[in-house]
Protein backbone atom coordinates (compact mmCIF):
# COMPACT_ATOMS: atom_id res chain seq x y z
CA UNK A 1 0.00 0.00 0.00
CA UNK A 2 1.60 3.37 -0.94
CA UNK A 3 1.35 6.57 1.38
CA UNK A 4 -1.33 8.29 -1.22
CA UNK A 5 -3.62 5.79 -0.26
CA UNK A 6 -3.30 5.72 2.94
CA UNK A 7 -3.27 9.26 3.28
CA UNK A 8 -6.82 9.27 1.54
CA UNK A 9 -8.09 6.95 3.76
CA UNK A 10 -7.27 9.17 6.59
CA UNK A 11 -8.83 12.07 4.70
CA UNK A 12 -12.36 10.11 4.06
CA UNK A 13 -12.56 8.85 7.35
CA UNK A 14 -11.94 11.91 9.01
CA UNK A 15 -14.37 13.45 7.17
CA UNK A 16 -16.70 10.99 8.44
CA UNK A 17 -15.72 11.76 11.79
CA UNK A 18 -16.24 15.25 11.05
CA UNK A 19 -20.05 15.08 9.60
CA UNK A 20 -21.24 12.59 13.07
CA UNK A 21 -20.00 14.93 15.09
CA UNK A 22 -21.77 17.45 13.41
CA UNK A 23 -24.66 15.88 12.75
CA UNK A 24 -24.54 14.56 17.10
CA UNK A 25 -25.18 18.76 17.45
CA UNK A 26 -27.42 19.09 15.03
CA UNK A 27 -29.50 16.15 15.91
CA UNK A 28 -29.94 16.74 19.83
CA UNK A 29 -30.63 20.50 19.35
CA UNK A 30 -33.26 19.60 16.73
CA UNK A 31 -35.01 17.04 19.14
CA UNK A 32 -35.18 19.50 21.84
CA UNK A 33 -36.13 22.40 19.73
CA UNK A 34 -38.74 20.13 18.22
CA UNK A 35 -40.14 19.01 21.76
CA UNK A 36 -40.23 22.40 22.82
CA UNK A 37 -42.16 23.46 19.79
CA UNK A 38 -44.69 20.41 20.14
CA UNK A 39 -45.09 21.25 23.69
CA UNK A 40 -45.67 24.73 23.68
CA UNK A 41 -47.11 26.16 20.54
CA UNK A 42 -50.28 26.09 20.67
CA UNK A 43 -50.38 27.93 23.94
CA UNK A 44 -48.49 30.98 22.21
CA UNK A 45 -51.70 33.59 21.56
CA UNK A 46 -52.30 37.36 22.30
CA UNK A 47 -53.93 36.38 25.58
CA UNK A 48 -50.83 34.17 26.97
CA UNK A 49 -48.36 37.18 26.14
CA UNK A 50 -51.05 40.12 27.39
CA UNK A 51 -51.89 38.57 30.30
CA UNK A 52 -50.39 38.96 33.72
CA UNK A 53 -49.08 35.99 36.02
CA UNK A 54 -51.31 33.73 38.05
CA UNK A 55 -52.04 30.72 40.16
CA UNK A 56 -53.91 29.15 37.43
CA UNK A 57 -51.73 27.64 34.51
CA UNK A 58 -54.06 28.35 32.14
CA UNK A 59 -54.67 32.17 32.98
CA UNK A 60 -51.00 32.95 33.62
CA UNK A 61 -49.41 35.04 31.15
CA UNK A 62 -46.21 36.70 29.88
CA UNK A 63 -46.95 39.78 29.90
CA UNK A 64 -44.38 41.10 32.73
CA UNK A 65 -41.38 39.01 32.56
CA UNK A 66 -41.57 40.10 28.60
CA UNK A 67 -41.84 43.62 29.60
CA UNK A 68 -39.27 43.19 32.05
CA UNK A 69 -36.71 41.57 29.57
CA UNK A 70 -37.90 44.74 26.84
CA UNK A 71 -36.90 47.02 29.44
CA UNK A 72 -33.76 45.31 30.12
CA UNK A 73 -32.70 44.87 27.08
CA UNK A 74 -33.09 48.86 26.45
CA UNK A 75 -31.03 50.08 29.93
CA UNK A 76 -28.19 47.10 29.73
CA UNK A 77 -27.95 48.85 25.48
CA UNK A 78 -27.92 52.41 26.72
CA UNK A 79 -25.26 51.84 29.59
CA UNK A 80 -23.49 48.88 28.13
CA UNK A 81 -22.70 50.29 24.43
CA UNK A 82 -21.40 54.13 24.65
CA UNK A 83 -19.25 52.86 27.87
CA UNK A 84 -17.87 49.65 25.69
CA UNK A 85 -17.16 51.17 22.26
CA UNK A 86 -15.55 54.25 23.84
CA UNK A 87 -13.21 52.39 25.85
CA UNK A 88 -12.50 49.72 23.04
CA UNK A 89 -12.06 52.81 21.46
CA UNK A 90 -9.86 54.59 23.56
CA UNK A 91 -7.50 51.07 24.07
CA UNK A 92 -7.19 50.63 20.32
CA UNK A 93 -6.61 54.35 19.50
CA UNK A 94 -5.50 56.63 22.20
CA UNK A 95 -3.34 54.11 24.65
CA UNK A 96 1.20 53.80 23.86
CA UNK A 97 1.67 50.07 24.33
CA UNK A 98 2.84 49.69 28.31
CA UNK A 99 2.92 47.17 30.39
CA UNK A 100 -0.05 49.32 32.14
CA UNK A 101 -2.00 48.72 28.89
CA UNK A 102 -0.80 44.91 28.90
CA UNK A 103 -2.24 44.44 32.30
CA UNK A 104 -5.40 45.56 30.86
CA UNK A 105 -6.11 43.81 28.48
CA UNK A 106 -5.44 40.49 29.71
CA UNK A 107 -7.86 41.63 32.90
CA UNK A 108 -10.19 43.00 29.96
CA UNK A 109 -9.88 39.62 28.37
CA UNK A 110 -10.68 37.50 31.64
CA UNK A 111 -13.53 39.27 32.36
CA UNK A 112 -14.96 38.16 29.65
CA UNK A 113 -14.95 34.74 30.98
CA UNK A 114 -15.86 35.34 34.74
CA UNK A 115 -19.06 32.93 35.34
CA UNK A 116 -21.98 35.23 35.23
CA UNK A 117 -23.06 34.68 38.97
CA UNK A 118 -20.09 36.42 40.44
CA UNK A 119 -21.57 39.53 38.48
CA UNK A 120 -25.07 38.89 40.22
CA UNK A 121 -23.22 38.88 43.44
CA UNK A 122 -21.07 42.55 42.68
CA UNK A 123 -24.03 44.02 41.46
CA UNK A 124 -26.10 43.03 44.53
CA UNK A 125 -23.82 44.36 46.84
CA UNK A 126 -22.85 47.76 44.30
CA UNK A 127 -25.81 48.37 42.87
CA UNK A 128 -28.31 46.62 44.87
CA UNK A 129 -26.98 47.68 48.88
CA UNK A 130 -24.62 49.91 48.54
CA UNK A 131 -26.13 52.05 45.85
CA UNK A 132 -29.84 51.15 47.82
CA UNK A 133 -31.01 50.16 43.93
CA UNK A 134 -32.43 47.13 45.96
CA UNK A 135 -33.92 44.45 43.37
CA UNK A 136 -34.96 47.27 40.81
CA UNK A 137 -34.76 47.21 37.18
CA UNK A 138 -31.78 49.29 37.05
CA UNK A 139 -29.92 46.60 39.63
CA UNK A 140 -30.13 44.30 37.23
CA UNK A 141 -29.22 46.47 33.89
CA UNK A 142 -26.22 47.49 35.92
CA UNK A 143 -25.29 44.11 37.06
CA UNK A 144 -26.15 42.86 33.17
CA UNK A 145 -24.02 45.57 31.56
CA UNK A 146 -21.04 44.73 33.88
CA UNK A 147 -21.37 41.60 32.31
CA UNK A 148 -21.74 42.30 28.71
CA UNK A 149 -19.01 45.57 28.79
CA UNK A 150 -15.58 43.32 28.17
CA UNK A 151 -17.18 41.79 25.33
CA UNK A 152 -18.39 44.80 23.83
CA UNK A 153 -14.74 46.01 24.80
CA UNK A 154 -12.86 43.29 23.02
CA UNK A 155 -15.05 43.19 20.47
CA UNK A 156 -15.12 46.45 19.48
CA UNK A 157 -11.10 46.56 19.47
CA UNK A 158 -10.85 43.92 17.26
CA UNK A 159 -12.98 45.20 15.21
CA UNK A 160 -10.87 48.29 15.22
CA UNK A 161 -7.53 46.38 14.89
CA UNK A 162 -9.43 44.59 11.96
CA UNK A 163 -9.29 48.32 10.04
CA UNK A 164 -6.38 48.59 8.26
CA UNK A 165 -3.30 50.63 8.89
CA UNK A 166 -2.75 52.24 5.37
CA UNK A 167 -6.50 53.83 6.01
CA UNK A 168 -5.16 55.48 9.11
CA UNK A 169 -2.09 57.19 7.72
CA UNK A 170 -4.29 58.22 4.23
CA UNK A 171 -6.10 60.26 6.49
CA UNK A 172 -3.63 61.29 8.94
CA UNK A 173 -1.28 61.99 5.81
CA UNK A 174 -4.08 64.53 4.12
CA UNK A 175 -4.25 66.40 7.75
CA UNK A 176 -6.99 64.75 9.58
CA UNK A 177 -6.62 64.99 13.19
CA UNK A 178 -6.92 61.77 15.58
CA UNK A 179 -11.02 62.34 15.87
CA UNK A 180 -11.72 63.07 12.69
CA UNK A 181 -10.08 59.83 11.30
CA UNK A 182 -11.77 57.69 14.00
CA UNK A 183 -14.79 59.10 13.10
CA UNK A 184 -14.71 59.36 9.43
CA UNK A 185 -13.02 56.33 8.61
CA UNK A 186 -12.45 54.17 11.62
CA UNK A 187 -15.31 53.95 12.88
CA UNK A 188 -17.53 53.60 10.04
CA UNK A 189 -15.40 50.40 8.57
CA UNK A 190 -15.29 48.70 11.70
CA UNK A 191 -18.65 49.03 12.69
CA UNK A 192 -20.18 46.37 11.26
CA UNK A 193 -18.06 44.38 13.23
CA UNK A 194 -18.67 46.45 16.35
CA UNK A 195 -22.32 46.00 16.04
CA UNK A 196 -22.42 42.11 15.38
CA UNK A 197 -20.20 41.89 19.23
CA UNK A 198 -22.75 44.26 20.45
CA UNK A 199 -25.81 42.59 19.63
CA UNK A 200 -24.15 39.18 20.29
CA UNK A 201 -23.07 39.91 23.21
CA UNK A 202 -27.10 41.90 24.78
CA UNK A 203 -28.61 38.88 22.99
CA UNK A 204 -26.59 36.93 25.42
CA UNK A 205 -27.28 39.25 28.40
CA UNK A 206 -31.12 38.47 27.25
CA UNK A 207 -30.72 34.75 28.05
CA UNK A 208 -28.66 35.49 31.44
CA UNK A 209 -30.49 34.03 34.96
CA UNK A 210 -27.79 33.70 37.28
CA UNK A 211 -27.05 37.26 37.78
CA UNK A 212 -30.75 38.96 38.24
CA UNK A 213 -31.54 35.96 40.24
CA UNK A 214 -28.66 37.16 42.74
CA UNK A 215 -29.85 40.41 42.46
CA UNK A 216 -33.60 39.83 43.32
CA UNK A 217 -35.09 39.99 40.11
CA UNK A 218 -38.79 38.31 41.50
CA UNK A 219 -40.62 35.77 39.50
CA UNK A 220 -43.65 36.61 41.05
CA UNK A 221 -43.95 40.09 40.15
CA UNK A 222 -47.76 40.63 39.80
CA UNK A 223 -47.34 44.26 37.48
CA UNK A 224 -45.37 45.16 34.83
CA UNK A 225 -42.95 47.61 35.34
CA UNK A 226 -43.29 51.09 34.58
CA UNK A 227 -40.20 53.30 35.46
CA UNK A 228 -36.46 51.67 35.74
CA UNK A 229 -36.76 51.81 39.63
CA UNK A 230 -39.37 48.98 39.92
CA UNK A 231 -39.40 45.41 40.70
CA UNK A 232 -39.46 43.62 37.63
CA UNK A 233 -38.41 39.79 36.59
CA UNK A 234 -37.61 38.52 32.71
CA UNK A 235 -37.91 35.59 30.61
CA UNK A 236 -35.35 33.07 31.50
CA UNK A 237 -36.46 33.44 35.48
CA UNK A 238 -40.59 33.07 34.39
CA UNK A 239 -39.69 29.70 32.55
CA UNK A 240 -37.16 28.76 35.49
CA UNK A 241 -40.38 29.15 37.94
CA UNK A 242 -43.01 27.52 35.88
CA UNK A 243 -40.88 24.60 35.40
CA UNK A 244 -40.12 23.98 39.02
CA UNK A 245 -44.24 23.59 39.32
CA UNK A 246 -45.99 20.28 39.74
CA UNK A 247 -48.91 21.22 37.61
CA UNK A 248 -48.77 19.83 33.60
CA UNK A 249 -50.24 23.59 32.31
CA UNK A 250 -47.01 25.40 33.94
CA UNK A 251 -44.43 22.92 31.74
CA UNK A 252 -46.50 24.08 28.80
CA UNK A 253 -46.60 28.16 29.54
CA UNK A 254 -42.52 27.48 30.44
CA UNK A 255 -42.56 25.45 26.56
CA UNK A 256 -44.28 28.43 24.97
CA UNK A 257 -41.97 30.91 26.76
CA UNK A 258 -38.81 29.31 25.76
CA UNK A 259 -40.08 29.70 22.35
CA UNK A 260 -40.54 33.38 22.33
CA UNK A 261 -37.40 33.92 24.10
CA UNK A 262 -35.73 32.10 21.53
CA UNK A 263 -37.50 34.27 18.72
CA UNK A 264 -35.98 37.39 20.58
CA UNK A 265 -32.73 36.10 20.20
CA UNK A 266 -32.76 34.28 16.72
CA UNK A 267 -33.86 37.98 15.30
CA UNK A 268 -31.37 39.71 17.35
CA UNK A 269 -28.26 37.16 15.60
CA UNK A 270 -30.06 37.40 12.56
CA UNK A 271 -29.63 40.89 12.55
CA UNK A 272 -26.34 40.63 13.91
CA UNK A 273 -25.61 38.42 10.75
CA UNK A 274 -27.04 40.99 7.79
CA UNK A 275 -25.34 43.58 9.46
CA UNK A 276 -21.85 41.81 9.32
CA UNK A 277 -22.46 40.58 5.83
CA UNK A 278 -23.82 44.36 5.00
CA UNK A 279 -20.82 45.83 6.21
CA UNK A 280 -18.11 42.94 4.57
CA UNK A 281 -19.79 44.17 1.28
CA UNK A 282 -18.96 47.65 1.65
CA UNK A 283 -15.78 47.64 3.29
CA UNK A 284 -13.92 44.54 0.69
CA UNK A 285 -9.89 45.15 1.05
CA UNK B 1 21.27 80.80 -3.70
CA UNK B 2 20.16 82.18 -0.56
CA UNK B 3 19.67 79.23 2.53
CA UNK B 4 16.46 80.69 3.03
CA UNK B 5 15.41 80.12 -0.53
CA UNK B 6 15.33 76.31 0.07
CA UNK B 7 12.08 74.71 0.64
CA UNK B 8 12.94 72.43 3.01
CA UNK B 9 16.39 72.35 5.37
CA UNK B 10 17.92 69.59 7.21
CA UNK B 11 20.28 70.50 9.98
CA UNK B 12 21.90 67.53 12.13
CA UNK B 13 18.86 65.29 12.00
CA UNK B 14 19.24 62.05 14.24
CA UNK B 15 16.64 59.50 14.71
CA UNK B 16 15.78 57.00 16.71
CA UNK B 17 13.42 54.01 16.82
CA UNK B 18 14.24 52.96 20.62
CA UNK B 19 17.61 52.17 21.08
CA UNK B 20 18.14 51.74 17.53
CA UNK B 21 19.85 54.10 15.69
CA UNK B 22 17.58 54.72 11.86
CA UNK B 23 18.93 58.07 10.58
CA UNK B 24 22.79 59.82 11.52
CA UNK B 25 23.53 63.60 10.87
CA UNK B 26 21.30 64.44 7.93
CA UNK B 27 21.91 67.45 6.78
CA UNK B 28 19.80 68.11 3.30
CA UNK B 29 18.51 70.74 1.50
CA UNK B 30 16.00 70.90 -1.08
CA UNK B 31 15.26 73.33 -3.66
CA UNK B 32 11.85 74.32 -4.30
CA UNK B 33 9.87 73.17 -7.76
CA UNK B 34 12.50 70.42 -8.01
CA UNK B 35 11.41 66.62 -7.73
CA UNK B 36 14.77 64.82 -5.27
CA UNK B 37 14.62 61.38 -5.07
CA UNK B 38 15.67 59.89 -2.22
CA UNK B 39 17.98 56.49 -3.12
CA UNK B 40 19.39 53.15 -1.10
CA UNK B 41 19.35 49.78 0.16
CA UNK B 42 16.44 48.44 2.45
CA UNK B 43 16.70 50.04 5.68
CA UNK B 44 19.07 52.55 4.92
CA UNK B 45 16.85 55.40 6.73
CA UNK B 46 15.41 56.99 3.24
CA UNK B 47 11.79 56.20 3.87
CA UNK B 48 12.04 57.29 7.85
CA UNK B 49 13.66 60.72 6.66
CA UNK B 50 10.76 61.08 3.86
CA UNK B 51 8.05 60.85 6.92
CA UNK B 52 10.57 63.13 8.89
CA UNK B 53 9.19 65.66 6.29
CA UNK B 54 5.33 65.27 7.56
CA UNK B 55 6.02 63.85 10.70
CA UNK B 56 4.04 60.71 10.09
CA UNK B 57 6.80 58.73 12.35
CA UNK B 58 5.03 60.46 15.36
CA UNK B 59 2.66 57.57 15.37
CA UNK B 60 5.42 55.32 16.48
CA UNK B 61 5.62 54.95 19.70
CA UNK B 62 9.65 53.97 20.17
CA UNK B 63 10.35 57.20 17.23
CA UNK B 64 12.72 60.14 18.79
CA UNK B 65 14.32 62.67 16.79
CA UNK B 66 17.14 65.12 17.30
CA UNK B 67 18.12 68.12 14.87
CA UNK B 68 15.76 70.71 13.27
CA UNK B 69 13.65 70.50 10.10
CA UNK B 70 12.62 73.28 8.42
CA UNK B 71 9.55 73.90 5.51
CA UNK B 72 9.74 77.42 4.32
CA UNK B 73 11.80 78.61 7.19
CA UNK B 74 10.03 76.96 10.11
CA UNK B 75 10.91 74.31 12.52
CA UNK B 76 8.16 72.10 11.79
CA UNK B 77 8.74 70.45 15.28
CA UNK B 78 8.24 73.13 17.47
CA UNK B 79 5.53 72.78 19.99
CA UNK B 80 3.40 75.28 18.33
CA UNK B 81 2.90 74.28 15.29
CA UNK B 82 -0.01 71.79 14.55
CA UNK B 83 0.89 68.51 12.82
CA UNK B 84 -2.27 69.20 10.94
CA UNK B 85 -1.88 72.24 9.22
CA UNK B 86 1.89 70.65 8.44
CA UNK B 87 0.16 67.96 6.91
CA UNK B 88 -2.39 69.75 4.76
CA UNK B 89 0.88 71.86 3.24
CA UNK B 90 2.81 68.44 2.67
CA UNK B 91 1.28 65.88 1.70
CA UNK B 92 2.08 62.09 0.97
CA UNK B 93 1.92 59.67 -1.66
CA UNK B 94 1.59 56.40 0.13
CA UNK B 95 3.59 52.96 -1.64
CA UNK B 96 -0.14 50.81 -1.97
CA UNK B 97 -2.32 52.96 -3.47
CA UNK B 98 -4.53 53.60 -0.15
CA UNK B 99 -8.09 54.82 -1.43
CA UNK B 100 -11.14 55.33 1.60
CA UNK B 101 -13.70 52.97 0.97
CA UNK B 102 -15.85 55.83 -0.11
CA UNK B 103 -16.85 57.33 -3.73
CA UNK B 104 -13.94 58.39 -5.40
CA UNK B 105 -15.55 62.51 -5.53
CA UNK B 106 -15.69 62.08 -1.61
CA UNK B 107 -11.65 60.78 -1.62
CA UNK B 108 -10.69 63.70 -3.92
CA UNK B 109 -12.78 66.30 -0.68
CA UNK B 110 -11.95 64.84 2.30
CA UNK B 111 -9.39 67.13 2.42
CA UNK B 112 -11.19 69.74 2.29
CA UNK B 113 -13.89 68.36 4.36
CA UNK B 114 -11.78 67.79 7.49
CA UNK B 115 -10.93 71.75 7.17
CA UNK B 116 -14.57 72.10 7.34
CA UNK B 117 -14.87 73.60 4.15
CA UNK B 118 -18.49 73.76 3.26
CA UNK B 119 -18.85 75.56 0.06
CA UNK B 120 -20.21 72.47 -1.94
CA UNK B 121 -19.20 74.80 -5.48
CA UNK B 122 -15.60 75.40 -4.00
CA UNK B 123 -15.28 71.49 -3.30
CA UNK B 124 -16.60 70.53 -6.90
CA UNK B 125 -13.96 73.04 -8.81
CA UNK B 126 -11.36 72.18 -6.25
CA UNK B 127 -11.98 68.05 -6.48
CA UNK B 128 -12.03 68.89 -10.86
CA UNK B 129 -9.40 70.35 -10.74
CA UNK B 130 -7.01 67.75 -8.18
CA UNK B 131 -8.10 64.75 -10.74
CA UNK B 132 -7.14 66.90 -14.01
CA UNK B 133 -3.89 67.56 -12.93
CA UNK B 134 -3.39 63.83 -11.53
CA UNK B 135 -4.37 62.94 -14.75
CA UNK B 136 -7.50 60.98 -14.02
CA UNK B 137 -10.18 63.40 -14.77
CA UNK B 138 -11.23 61.94 -18.62
CA UNK B 139 -11.28 58.19 -16.86
CA UNK B 140 -13.28 58.77 -13.89
CA UNK B 141 -15.28 62.39 -14.66
CA UNK B 142 -18.44 60.56 -15.14
CA UNK B 143 -18.16 57.95 -12.26
CA UNK B 144 -17.31 60.41 -9.93
CA UNK B 145 -20.13 58.95 -7.24
CA UNK B 146 -18.39 55.04 -7.94
CA UNK B 147 -16.75 53.26 -5.31
CA UNK B 148 -12.86 54.24 -5.28
CA UNK B 149 -11.67 50.68 -4.98
CA UNK B 150 -13.28 49.92 -8.64
CA UNK B 151 -10.24 51.57 -9.69
CA UNK B 152 -7.83 49.76 -11.16
CA UNK B 153 -4.14 50.24 -9.15
CA UNK B 154 -3.04 52.21 -11.25
CA UNK B 155 -6.17 54.74 -11.26
CA UNK B 156 -6.03 54.33 -7.38
CA UNK B 157 -2.45 55.59 -6.99
CA UNK B 158 -3.57 58.76 -9.37
CA UNK B 159 -6.60 59.38 -7.18
CA UNK B 160 -4.01 59.18 -4.57
CA UNK B 161 -1.97 61.85 -5.73
CA UNK B 162 -5.13 63.70 -6.54
CA UNK B 163 -6.55 63.29 -2.89
CA UNK B 164 -3.02 64.77 -2.03
CA UNK B 165 -2.82 67.78 -4.38
CA UNK B 166 -6.66 68.90 -3.52
CA UNK B 167 -5.63 70.46 -0.05
CA UNK B 168 -2.91 72.38 -2.21
CA UNK B 169 0.11 71.43 -0.69
CA UNK B 170 3.19 73.13 -1.22
CA UNK B 171 5.20 69.91 -1.08
CA UNK B 172 4.43 66.69 -1.93
CA UNK B 173 5.89 63.38 -0.83
CA UNK B 174 6.29 60.34 -2.15
CA UNK B 175 6.90 56.64 -1.03
CA UNK B 176 7.58 54.38 -3.66
CA UNK B 177 4.37 55.33 -5.26
CA UNK B 178 5.00 52.97 -8.45
CA UNK B 179 6.25 49.94 -6.91
CA UNK B 180 3.03 48.35 -6.31
CA UNK B 181 2.03 49.50 -10.08
CA UNK B 182 2.25 48.14 -13.74
CA UNK B 183 5.08 49.60 -16.82
CA UNK B 184 1.90 51.31 -18.20
CA UNK B 185 0.12 53.03 -15.22
CA UNK B 186 4.17 53.78 -13.93
CA UNK B 187 5.01 55.64 -16.68
CA UNK B 188 1.92 57.61 -16.34
CA UNK B 189 2.91 58.38 -13.20
CA UNK B 190 6.47 59.21 -14.06
CA UNK B 191 4.87 61.73 -16.57
CA UNK B 192 2.66 63.50 -13.77
CA UNK B 193 5.48 63.69 -11.57
CA UNK B 194 7.47 65.59 -13.87
CA UNK B 195 4.64 67.92 -14.54
CA UNK B 196 4.14 68.50 -10.85
CA UNK B 197 6.77 70.20 -10.49
CA UNK B 198 6.28 73.46 -11.47
CA UNK B 199 3.68 73.61 -8.91
CA UNK B 200 5.11 71.64 -6.37
CA UNK B 201 7.98 70.18 -4.61
CA UNK B 202 8.52 66.84 -4.52
CA UNK B 203 10.46 63.99 -2.52
CA UNK B 204 10.26 60.39 -3.80
CA UNK B 205 11.70 57.54 -1.99
CA UNK B 206 12.14 54.94 -4.92
CA UNK B 207 13.81 51.74 -5.78
CA UNK B 208 13.88 52.02 -8.97
CA UNK B 209 17.45 53.48 -10.12
CA UNK B 210 16.16 54.07 -13.95
CA UNK B 211 12.70 56.21 -12.44
CA UNK B 212 15.37 58.18 -9.93
CA UNK B 213 17.55 59.19 -13.56
CA UNK B 214 14.62 59.36 -15.39
CA UNK B 215 12.32 62.18 -13.10
CA UNK B 216 14.55 63.70 -10.32
CA UNK B 217 16.58 67.19 -10.52
CA UNK B 218 18.30 65.85 -7.61
CA UNK B 219 19.06 62.48 -5.79
CA UNK B 220 20.42 61.40 -2.34
CA UNK B 221 22.24 58.48 -1.46
CA UNK B 222 21.30 57.14 1.70
CA UNK B 223 22.91 53.89 3.16
CA UNK B 224 23.27 52.56 6.39
CA UNK B 225 20.91 55.35 8.35
CA UNK B 226 23.77 58.31 6.79
CA UNK B 227 23.44 60.45 3.94
CA UNK B 228 26.35 59.16 1.87
CA UNK B 229 25.73 61.80 -1.71
CA UNK B 230 23.72 64.50 -2.46
CA UNK B 231 24.23 66.40 -5.71
CA UNK B 232 21.78 66.95 -9.42
CA UNK B 233 20.52 63.45 -10.71
CA UNK B 234 23.21 63.82 -13.77
CA UNK B 235 26.31 64.11 -11.51
CA UNK B 236 25.26 61.55 -9.41
CA UNK B 237 24.68 58.90 -11.92
CA UNK B 238 27.36 59.90 -14.12
CA UNK B 239 30.58 61.00 -11.51
CA UNK B 240 29.46 59.49 -8.49
CA UNK B 241 32.25 61.04 -5.79
CA UNK B 242 32.07 57.97 -3.26
CA UNK B 243 32.82 54.78 -4.14
CA UNK B 244 29.16 53.41 -2.23
CA UNK B 245 27.26 55.49 -4.27
CA UNK B 246 29.03 53.95 -7.55
CA UNK B 247 28.57 50.63 -6.70
CA UNK B 248 24.82 51.16 -5.38
CA UNK B 249 23.85 52.91 -8.61
CA UNK B 250 25.52 50.11 -10.92
CA UNK B 251 24.04 47.70 -9.36
CA UNK B 252 26.82 46.03 -7.58
CA UNK B 253 24.91 45.58 -4.04
CA UNK B 254 21.72 46.80 -2.46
Amino acid sequence: MNRGYINRIKDKAFGLVGLIATLFGLLILTFLIGQVFYEGYNRIDLDFIKSLPSRKPEKAGIYTALAGTVWILFLTTIFSLPLGISTGIYLEEYTKKSRFTDLLEINVSNLAGVPSIIYGLLGLEVFGRMLNLGNSLLAGALTLSLLVLPIIIVTTREAIRAVPNSLRMASYGLGASKWQTIWEQILPASMGGILTGVILAISRAVGETAPLLVVGALAYVPFAPSSPLDEFTVLPIQIFNWISRPQHGFSVNAAAAILLLLTITFIMNGVAVYLRNRWQKKHNW
Amino acid sequence: MKSTDYKIKSENVDVYYGDKKALTDINLNIRPNTVTALIGPSGCGKSTFLRVLNRMNDYIDSFSMTGKISIDGEDIYQSKIRVEDLRANVGMVFQKPNPFPKSIFDNVAYGLKIQGMKDKEFIKKRVESALKQAALWSEVKDDLKNPALSLSGGQQQRLCIARALAVNPKVLLMDEPTSALDPISTAKIEELIFNLKEKYTIVIVTHNMQQASRISDYTAFFYMGKLIEFDKTAEIFTHPREEKTQNYITGRFG
